[in-house]
């Protein structure tokens, strides 16, 4: 009878320091000479990881109250402006928010510096209201003067992404970095054989309630990410060709790292945050064991055009995107990741580390994730 | 033989002088150019490498100069924190001289100073703002 596994009993081998953890790398390499039947007897956790820029983060912070007490109801944080219509002294503040004309320094910025201890500029004014008699503030704050101080990411962690070229003849300025004219590029943004979602492509082991590493600290998969779309088409190892499914993301930002956690600004385009995540695949079964075995010539996706219409121009794999050149309509073009394999490695590492020395236990989901989810377009109704 | 950046400044009303023309045919240099910047009525900009024994280099320098084009010696260089990079790659992405480049084995970003050909486009194209100029 095929061998299987519970969370439960893994957790057991953690607690009792017998627990075998690989990274994704590391099995997708022990797979080229394994069958998934002996990497399943062999193996028991895959640490998966991935560092690459995402818009769709940002903290929730709640000031604390000031004597007399004030609504704050419009608010900057250096100048960037947070979102206030959440309570009186709550905020949200997200990662790509600028204060034009300054486009280069955005939330993500205040977001850093905040993780890493330095004081920030709050300023807020209200109407005042019998409740809340204070009308205005000016202050500085950090994260030992605050009191929450939580990262919710709407949408991190996208299973697979596009790759962008551009065939026009001027350079093109995107959140997938600078493409050069004439297909002079290709940028291309996961960690591959590495990256959370393709180990575990049909969500079996990650859904709400999900522990990983966010940012430095523990953190936990709150919701399937926005945008979260299965209908995606799956290619013949079981992998979502192009963006498919995502996870929305909560942690103790008071606790994270700028090591994992970084502001970018992306030219003409405007500001995002790399954001470092881990997540733990347990090896339930067998077909688990042959999920996590995936490499980077069996991940496929899709080759847009971000420079007239987002045409698909054709597919590539990853191994082919790694190697720094990819062939399209018979001309070679260079490739360059935005996605740091290197601090993906990093994480995957200490998220290993971590679980093989008893400082990590894995969790089961509280929920799974809709296993069908569309997109609808956003139509001109008026 | 000696190579050497230089960048010519040419004048709103500069004549049509072949300049890089005569500077193969007549010095016998080798031209590479690596930005040009000129329109007529306007203040001209042409970064080009030069390539010959130094006296040669010394004569066409001088060709140039007579011509009402400035030809300034570039010994600037591009430089980067390398202690705060996170190895993403966006750099390379824009450096089609090749000098930015993500090595296979360790995904570590890997820098050949000899051969950027000074674009610049790096300064831009890296999210964390990391390069600069260094003024020799």
């Amino acid at each position: 009878m095929a061998k299987k596994r519970s969370v439960e009993e893994i957790n057991e081998k953690i607690r009792s320091g017998k627990a075998v953890v690989l990274t994704a790398e590391q099995v997708s390499a022990m797979g080229r000479e394994s069958t998934p039947a002996e990497v399943m007897s062999r193996v028991d956790v895959v640490t998966t990881a991935t560092f690459g820029p995402m818009c769709s983060s940002g903290v929730f912070i709640n000031f604390g109250h000031t004597s007399p007490p004030m609504r704050m109801e419009r608010l900057t944080l250096n100048n960037v402006p947070a979102c206030g219509g959440v309570a009186a002294v709550d905020a949200y503040l997200g990662a790509t928010e600028t204060a034009l004309p300054h486009d280069q320094y955005g939330g993500a910025h205040v977001i850093e510096e905040l993780i890493a201890g330095k004081d920030v500029l709050l300023q807020a004014t209200g109407k005042g209201t019998d409740c809340y008699p204070r009308t205005e503030i000016k202050t500085l704050v950090n994260k030992d003067t605050i009191n929450e101080f939580i990262m919710f990411n709407p949408r991190n962690a996208y299973q697979n992404y596009n790759v962008a070229v551009n065939s026009t003849g001027k350079i093109k300025y995107t959140y997938m970095g600078t493409l050069l004219p004439s297909l002079g590029n290709a940028n291309f943004s996961t960690s591959g054989e590495l990256s959370p979602l393709l180990n575990d492509p049909e969500l079996r082991t990650i859904g709400v309630g999900t522990r990983i590493f966010m940012g430095g600290t523990t953190g936990y998969v709150a919701w399937n990410g926005t945008q979260f779309n299965t209908g995606k088409p799956v290619n013949e190892h079981g992998v979502p060709v192009g963006n498919a499914a995502t996870l929305a993301l909560i942690g103790d930002a008071k606790l994270m790292n700028t090591r994992f956690i970084r502001a970018a600004y992306f030219e003409k385009y405007g500001v995002s945050l790399f954001v470092g995540i881990g997540i733990p695949v347990p090896l339930l079964d067998e077909d688990m064991a042959r999920r996590v075995m995936i490499r980077n010539s069996q991940i496929e996706t899709n080759i847009i055009d971000y420079g007239s219409g987002y045409e698909v121009l054709g597919r590539t794999d990853y191994q082919s995107l790694f190697s720094g050149e990819i062939s399209l309509k018979g001309k070679k073009i260079r490739t360059a990741p935005l996605s740091s394999v290197k601090v993906a490695r990093e994480i995957a590492e200490l998220l290993r580390e971590e679980i093989t020395t008893g400082r990590f236990f894995l969790t089961e989901p509280v929920a799974l994730f809709p296993k069908t989810t569309g997109l609808n377009k956003l139509e001109i109704r008026i | 033989m000696k190579s050497r950046r230089f960048v010519l400044t040419f004048p709103p009303d500069a004549t049509g002088e072949p300049i890089t023309y005569n500077l193969i045919k007549k010095y016998d240099i080798m031209v590479n150019i690596v930005k040009a910047d000129v329109s007529p009525g306007k203040i001209g900009h042409l970064v080009m490498e030069m390539t010959a024994p130094v006296k040669v280099l010394k004569d066409g320098m001088e060709y140039i100069r007579k011509q009402n084009v400035e030809c300034d010696p570039i010994d600037k260089k591009i430089s980067y924190k390398e202690d705060l990079c996170i190895h993403c790659g966006a750099c390379s992405a824009v450096c089609f001289a090749g000098a930015l480049t993500m090595e296979k084995q360790t995904a570590e970003l890997s820098f050949e100073a000899e051969k950027c050909v000074m674009c610049e486009l790096c300064l831009t194209a890296c999210p964390l703002k990391l390069f600069s100029i260094d003024l020799g």
